[in-house]
């Protein structure tokens, strides 16, 4: 499977055909061709990955102490097409990383596939849902299988496009269709660095877009540092736009406009995931260009500052959310800045890992929310105003719930535990401590705030539309693939913890390898200080959070915003989403947007119409002009001389026009006796 | 031999063909003026034939003679038709084609 792996990504695709085509006439209006086909991708996957573990670590790199031995990536491609002496190739290229997200994007598409046939049953655009759904997974997966950085630039530009489809699903009211205008248009501002970084690194590689050549190069020195530093800002730029970091994290809340599988999909498998992605697919790059833990270079990297940025703000908006999506659209965000800071750190492997478990307990967390809209508040999502005490009516939606909201707090043993750590110990061993700090604190907010969300869900007194309507568990399709991800979000984390290291040697990469060798840890080193530090401070932010909400504790900080005016206005900045928003909209967009349409509209009036208008004046002189003379005198005189010439010729001529044979035969014996007479005194002799 | 006496007798021939074509009104004098002419031609191949020795020359002028043959054919049933329809045959008269 590893040499066919094209069919990976080429089965979802041709699905997608399959479902537009043929899904409404088919009994289930298409899902069944969905669910084969992510399906069917999923089990291939799951042989790739068989086979890569049972691959043997023959390729040997290094020498002496540093040698490592490291599974050789499979790389099939074949010549897409021709520009001049440039082949542009297309193909595959499977290594760990590939595998793992593989795995990863075929089982939480195919669980949100089953989830969907319930929770979308009886929308008014099933079979268009299916068939985006499918060309979602086939986008997501050609991007993890890419060979080459442009046919990279196609599955995440597939992505896009149907993300806009998916966020704006139920387009008929004006918010969603603007939420799914905003993350299409958020994140193409991040994509003009993609396209900006990929013209920088194609020619500054020689003319290729091969990204195991383009990691060689950067590693091995052969591309200067100044360029590699403008082809990582630029490629930054679409991480940035495509995992929703700081700045441009905003569209990523807006995107829950969309049915909760999709948030589902898009928050743990594909789409945000597709920035980390790319960072750790060309990390050559990125590692050399901005110089993440290289020694001498400070306290801070680029990346692990915009990582750092995002966990905090993340977190702190989670607090002050009553959407129970938006408190997971958020965290999603925080945990997406854990990410990035750790490959800012040089925490390659803890990225990857924690990409690889926070994509179980986050599509759990969204499917769990999912549920309790869909049977506990009748389609809600305030957690305030129409949820609580689902616990009792919900048991299984509760109990997977909890077990994902305590992965992704960090609790041992569940999976979110080993991979924060993870990326916790490297960024101490890398000497980024700052980070390590930021990196506690958003594991205590983490903790908090899902405790919050759980607390205001599942506990107190039912409210709303859950004390009004009744209450009720989901239908198995959709309770099946929470079971399962609650079962993932616990051991997924088992492969590197406890000891094993499965996970870091798997995915360890032979171009990678030996640069990351000082900063990377494949095998991360579990210290127990450090895992008592982290589980303390997670566990005090649940107990905190519970203290708070449940037994109404902390007297002095209960309802502070309702009695400080200063605590007041600092929850009116979160609220307001620190005016990102409104500096986006109003200062940036109105203040581009307005000057523009201004000039825009002299522009029309002045120069436009004036050329308008002036061609209309000329065309009209020009008319007179050619009417008087050309046509009045030049062509029609033309005509008049030509008849007039002929008549008169003709009369002429007329006059030897006699009707005799004998007069023609004289001129014709005339004409030959001179020519014979010319003949013999010019040319003869 | 001596070409200049064959020659000779060819231009005053086909001089008092020229004359008999251009003076003449009588259509079927004309055409017999014709061919003088052509004689006349023939004359002049057969002697340049005899000249260089070869029989090209004789062969041309068998052309020649054939196509004479059918030419006058051609030309005495005009004249015939002018004759029943005019009752003469001077060409002065016959002008349809002035313009």
């Amino acid at each position: 499977m590893l040499d066919h792996a094209w069919l990976i990504p080429a089965i979802p695709a041709v699905m997608f055909w399959l479902i537009l085509g043929f899904g409404k006439r088919l009994p289930g209006k298409g899902h069944e061709l969905g669910i084969a086909g992510v399906g069917a991708s999923f089990v291939l996957s799951c042989v790739a990955a068989v086979q890569w573990i049972g691959r043997s670590t023959d390729v040997t790199i290094g020498e002496g102490a540093h040698v490592e031995h490291v599974r050789k990536a499979v790389e099939h491609s074949t010549t897409w097409f021709d520009i001049g002496n440039v082949h542009i190739r297309v193909g595959t290229y499977i290594d760990g990383l590939s595998v793992a997200l593989l795995v990863v994007v075929g089982l939480i598409s195919l669980l949100v596939h089953v989830y969907s046939t319930a929770y979308m049953h009886d929308d008014r655009r099933y079979t268009h849902y299916f068939a985006a759904l499918s060309l979602f997974t086939a986008g997501m997966l050609t991007l993890v299988s890419a060979s080459s950085a442009l046919q990279m630039l196609f599955g995440w530009e597939a992505m896009g496009v149907c993300s806009f489809m998916l966020i704006g699903h139920w387009w008929e009211e004006k918010e969603n269709s603007n939420a799914a205008l905003k993350a299409f248009l958020t994140t193409r501002t991040g994509d003009v660095g993609f396209l900006i970084g990929l013209s920088i690194l194609f020619f500054a590689n020689g003319q290729t877009f091969d990204v195991r050549v383009w990691n060689a190069n950067a590693l091995g020195g052969h591309v200067s540092h100044l360029v590699l530093l403008m082809g990582a800002i630029a490629l930054m730029g679409a991480v940035v736009g495509k995992s929703a970091q700081f700045p441009l994290h905003t569209w990523l809340p807006d995107a829950m406009a969309g049915p909760t599988p999709v948030s589902a999909l898009i928050h743990a498998a594909t789409m945000v995931v597709a920035g980390v992605f790319l960072f750790s697919r060309l990390y050559g790059v990125f590692f050399t260009g901005f110089s993440i833990a290289a020694p001498g270079h400070g306290t801070f990297t680029v990346p692990a500052v915009i990582g750092g940025i995002t966990i905090i703000i993340a977190a702190l908006l989670a607090f002050v959310q009553d959407d129970i999506k938006k408190v997971l659209a958020y965290s999603t965000v925080s945990q997406l800045g854990y990410m990035v800071m750790a490959l800012g750190v040089g925490a390659w492997t803890g990225a990857i890992f924690h990409l690889f478990t926070h994509a179980f307990f986050k599509a759990c967390l969204f499917l769990g929310a999912g549920s309790v809209s869909h049977s506990g508040s009748h389609h809600s999502f305030d957690m305030k105003r129409d949820m609580g005490g689902l616990r009792k009516h919900m048991p299984i939606t509760f109990a997977t719930f909890g077990i994902a909201s305590l992965a992704l707090a960090g609790i041992f043993p569940l999976a979110g535990f080993w991979s924060k750590d993870d990326i916790l110990v490297t960024a101490g061993h890398n000497g980024y401590e700052l980070f390590m700090v930021v990196g506690l604190i958003g594991a205590f907010m983490t903790a908090a705030y899902m405790t919050r969300c759980v607390w205001l869900t599942f506990y107190g007194e039912p409210r709303g539309a859950a004390a009004e309507h009744h209450p009720h568990e989901s239908p198995a399709a959709i309770t099946a693939p929470l079971v399962i991800l609650a079962f993932l979000s616990i051991t997924a984390g088992w492969l590197n913890g406890f000891g094993f290291h499965y996970f870091g040697h798997w995915t360890t990469n032979e171009t990678l390898v030996h640069a990351l060798e000082r900063v990377n840890l494949v095998e991360p080193r579990f210290s127990f200080p450090a895992a008592i530090i982290s589980l303390a401070v997670a566990g005090s932010g649940i107990l905190l959070a519970w203290l708070y909400f449940e037994k109404r504790a902390l007297g002095p900080l209960q309802d502070l915003a309702a009695r400080n005016a200063l605590a007041a206005r600092l929850k009116l900045v979160l609220v307001r989403k620190y005016y990102l928003d409104d500096l986006y909209e109003k200062v940036i967009v109105a203040g581009i947007a307005g000057p523009i349409a201004r000039g825009a509209y002299w522009f029309n009036q002045t120069v436009i119409d004036g050329v308008v208008n002036g061609a209309g004046v000329g065309a009209k002189a020009a008319g007179h002009i050619v009417y008087d003379i050309i046509d009045q005198k030049v062509v029609d005189g033309a005509i008049n001389g030509a008849g007039f010439t002929a008549e008169e010729g003709g009369t002429l001529l007329r006059i030897i026009q006699t009707g005799r044979v004998q007069q023609y035969a004289a001129a014709l014996f005339g004409a030959a006796a001179l020519f014979g007479l010319a003949l013999v005194f010019f040319v003869g002799t | 031999m001596y070409l200049v006496e064959y020659l000779l007798l060819a231009a005053a021939l086909f001089s008092i063909g020229v004359y008999g074509v251009l003076a003449r009104k009588n259509g079927v004098l004309v055409l017999m003026s014709i061919e003088l002419m052509l004689n006349a031609v023939n004359i002049n191949l057969i002697a340049f034939g005899a000249f260089r020795g070869n029989a090209i020359g004789q062969v041309f002028a068998l052309f020649v003679i054939a196509v004479a043959a059918a030419e006058v054919g051609v030309g005495m049933a005009i004249v015939l038709l002018i004759f029943r329809n005019r009752a003469s045959v001077n060409l002065d008269e016959v002008d349809l084609m002035r313009g």
